[in-house]
């Protein structure tokens, strides 16, 4: 028997901000899934089970949201579960949601992920005083930073791309009402001239801290016809994941995240994915991730990532859109962040992306990568149901 | 096991929470000496009070006031308290039907002894003498002979001066932490200023520090490999921000946070580079260890003033 397919009927997200003290977690969760139940014209009743991810437990001390937040989400007398993959939970989660609708175990699941990073502490969490081993000396910038200097030394790339993905995300994020950095006033020469907090990541190619959460609901082909807008179709999706570190890692462009890419391409039945992909939301932390995503996913050859950036085939007007939402650059509630990478792929093949929409754009990719670029969730969305 | 280290490891830290709207009214209510329930849309009377619904999931605000006596539903002697409990003299833990509520409220209630607690007791709240909007205002509960009060609760507003809109609540881990076999012998190394690492017997990579098993092939690693002392730097950044964890070091910025590869080992670890300026720190730098005074770890690395190495003898290892 096939699979179910999977449509996504329904999307709600905060407005993201650097500290909501006007909500708990719970009130926090609930706006988001108020807005994708709204979105889909449902009520409680017709959810059938939850899935929620959150940041890794010692973030934001809450180890049980599953417990904690049932109430919340209308989630009592129904399954509800929880999953874990560090800074990419955000898409496992709509992936393990997405599986169970279309392995016919539920028939409308809602998902949602969420992060209060302005109540939580991720910079300590990641840094524990384990004994016996030596203090760590950077967090998170100052560990992907060194991996950026090894791209720019393998491509040969000019120390001005990073600017220019930071300078073009924070102005795409100016037209998406629910990004959290709304900077009128960036210039590219601003972002240039900003200081060097890791070199060579300057503090305007660096993700903000922010507060948000984003659900969807995700429904079968029954589910979708009744949907009051167009849904988003799941045409592929997949999880992989490799060790931190291990001999033979290439944190420039890991294996894990190839081999996730070409099998979301192959359920696609995508060949040519720099043609056929309308629109990527990737999980860009600094700026430079891009570049090396680029060719990470199979949009360029090797080497040749940083010149799509370069020629502005990733701007919002460009034949490849990168993060027309303004993506992790201008929002970034860790939890949440790779939800949004999902859902910003399906507004935009629902045509649902207001002034960030691509015109015309069929098929989108989500991306979400976490840990030390160990876990990787992919999902390829498109306007019209798969074939078969 | 032969000589597996092992030391306590505490996780602690002060979580921030806000509170919205119920919670906020209802911790300063305790503030106050006022306890406050919500109304589900059933009728029931909720304590202490929740956001939503546990049936229908619908938003709840409809506050009321309890009184500050109740009954005791069911309950569990602590002989022996632990740090940070409510009492430091054994309590029974107990859940409390407050009058006029449909649930619980789980505390604690100063009792004698086991003997003197049963299912059913009247008991009443002993307010904290400093109380400042938390579950702890509550000092605890004690037994009070009375009839439980059949008055309807009155609603409220939930409205205070100056009302407790956040908490911090802490947060706290004891582990006993054991580094294992190899890494063990890898620290005890340490102290003698050699660094050891272990061959894959399959894939023949010497990992730095070793675990004890190849990541890659899923085998037991057992075979000892001295590497270094030298090393390559395969990449860097340059830290121009003090994070929180590295402020108490007493490493001054900008400093250079370096991925070596030791002479022999098949990945690189991470390390402080000094004894040369900072910009002039370059892929491809020769380092070797200097070692802290008195600790089992290298202060940091420094040029050893070969030439580089070339790009091609390290590019596997970046």
């Amino acid at each position: 028997m096939p699979k179910e397919p999977v449509a996504v009927v329904g999307i709600g997200q905060t407005k993201h901000v650097a500290a909501r003290h006007d909500v708990s977690i719970a009130g926090l969760v609930r706006e988001a899934a108020v807005r994708a139940l709204e979105d889909a014209g449902l009520s409680w009743a017709d959810i059938d089970a939850v899935v929620i991810g959150k940041a890794p437990d010692f973030f934001e001390g809450v180890m049980m949201p599953e417990l904690y937040l049932a109430d919340a989400l209308g989630a009592v007398g129904k399954p509800m579960l929880r999953v874990h993959t560090a800074g990419s939970v955000g898409g496992s989660t709509a992936l393990v949601a997405a599986n169970l609708v279309a392995a016919r175990v539920h028939r409308t699941v809602l998902t949602l992920a969420f992060e209060k990073q302005s109540e939580s502490n991720a910079m300590w969490g990641l840094s524990l005083p384990v004994p016996f081993q030596q203090p760590l000396l950077a967090g998170a910038g100052g560990f992907f930073a060194p991996h950026v200097r090894a791209y720019m030394r393998r491509t040969g790339a000019p120390d001005t791309v990073g600017s220019l993905v930071a300078y073009k995300d924070r102005r795409n994020a100016l037209k998406n009402p629910y990004a959290h950095i709304h900077d009128h006033d960036l210039t590219l020469e601003k972002v240039q001239s900003s200081p060097m907090l890791w070199d060579p990541v300057r503090y305007s190619e660096t993700c903000p801290s922010s507060d948000g959460a984003c659900a969807m609901i995700l429904t079968d082909r029954d589910g979708a016809a009744r949907s009051p807008h167009p849904p988003a179709w799941v045409h592929g999706g997949a999880m992989r994941s490799e060790p931190t570190l291990f001999a033979g890692k290439d944190f420039v462009s890991p294996q894990a995240g190839k081999d996730c890419a070409a099998d979301v391409y192959r359920q696609a039945r995508i060949t040519d994915p720099r043609r056929e992909i309308d629109a990527v939301e990737m999980y860009v932390p600094f700026s430079w991730y891009e570049p090396m995503w680029l060719e990470n996913l199979g949009f360029a050859d090797e080497g040749e990532g940083w010149k799509l950036t370069e020629a502005g085939v990733t701007e919002l007007d460009g034949d490849l859109p990168v993060n027309p939402s303004g993506g992790v650059l201008s929002t970034n509630p860790i939890g949440a962040s790779g939800m949004i990478r999902f859902a910003e792929a399906a507004l935009q093949v629902r045509g649902r992306a207001g002034e960030h929409q691509v015109d015309g754009a069929a098929r989108a990719l989500g991306h979400a990568y976490g840990g030390g670029s160990q876990f990787f969730a992919m999902w390829l969305v498109g306007s019209e149901p798969p074939p078969g | 096991m032969p000589d597996v280290l092992s030391a306590p490891l505490v996780v602690e830290f002060p979580f921030t929470r806000s509170l919205g709207p119920v919670q906020s009214a209802f911790l300063t209510g305790l503030r106050e000496r006022t306890v406050l329930g919500v109304r589900a849309d059933d009728g029931t009377v909720l304590v202490p009070p929740v956001e939503y619904d546990p049936v229908t999931a619908n938003e709840l605000g409809d506050l009321v006031e309890l009184a500050p006596t109740g009954t005791v539903t069911t309950w569990a002697w602590n002989p022996s308290p632990r740090r940070d409990q409510p009492l430091d003299t054994p309590f029974a833990w107990v859940l409390v039907r407050l009058d006029g509520a449909g649930t619980a409220l789980l505390h604690v209630l100063d009792a004698p002894g086991p003997e003197a607690v049963r299912t059913g007791m009247r008991v009443r709240i002993r307010w904290a003498a400093t109380r400042t909007g938390a579950i702890t205002d509550i000092a605890c509960f004690e037994p009070y002979e009375s009839e439980p009060d059949q008055a309807e609760p009155a609603p409220h507003t939930g409205e205070f001066a100056d009302p407790v809109t956040g908490i911090v609540v802490p947060a706290r881990l004891d582990y006993v932490h054991t580094p294992g076999r190899a890494q063990s012998a890898y620290i005890k190394a340490l102290e003698e200023r050699r660094t050891v690492g272990e061959r894959c017997p399959s894939c023949r990579k010497v990992y730095v520090p070793p675990r004890g098993a190849c990541p890659t092939c899923g085998v037991a690693t057992a075979e000892q490999v001295e590497v270094g002392p030298r090393g390559t730097v395969t990449t860097f950044c340059i830290v121009n921000i003090k994070a929180a964890h590295t402020a108490n070091l007493d490493i001054e910025v900008p400093y250079v946070y370096a991925h070596i590869a030791l002479d022999g080992a098949d990945l690189a670890l991470h390390g402080r580079i000094a004894g040369i300026p900072y910009d002039q720190v370059r892929m491809g730098l020769r380092v070797e260890p200097v070692w802290s005074e008195g600790a089992r770890h290298v202060d940091h690395y420094r040029p050893t003033g070969e030439p580089d190495a070339d790009y091609d003898t390290y590019k596997e290892l970046v």
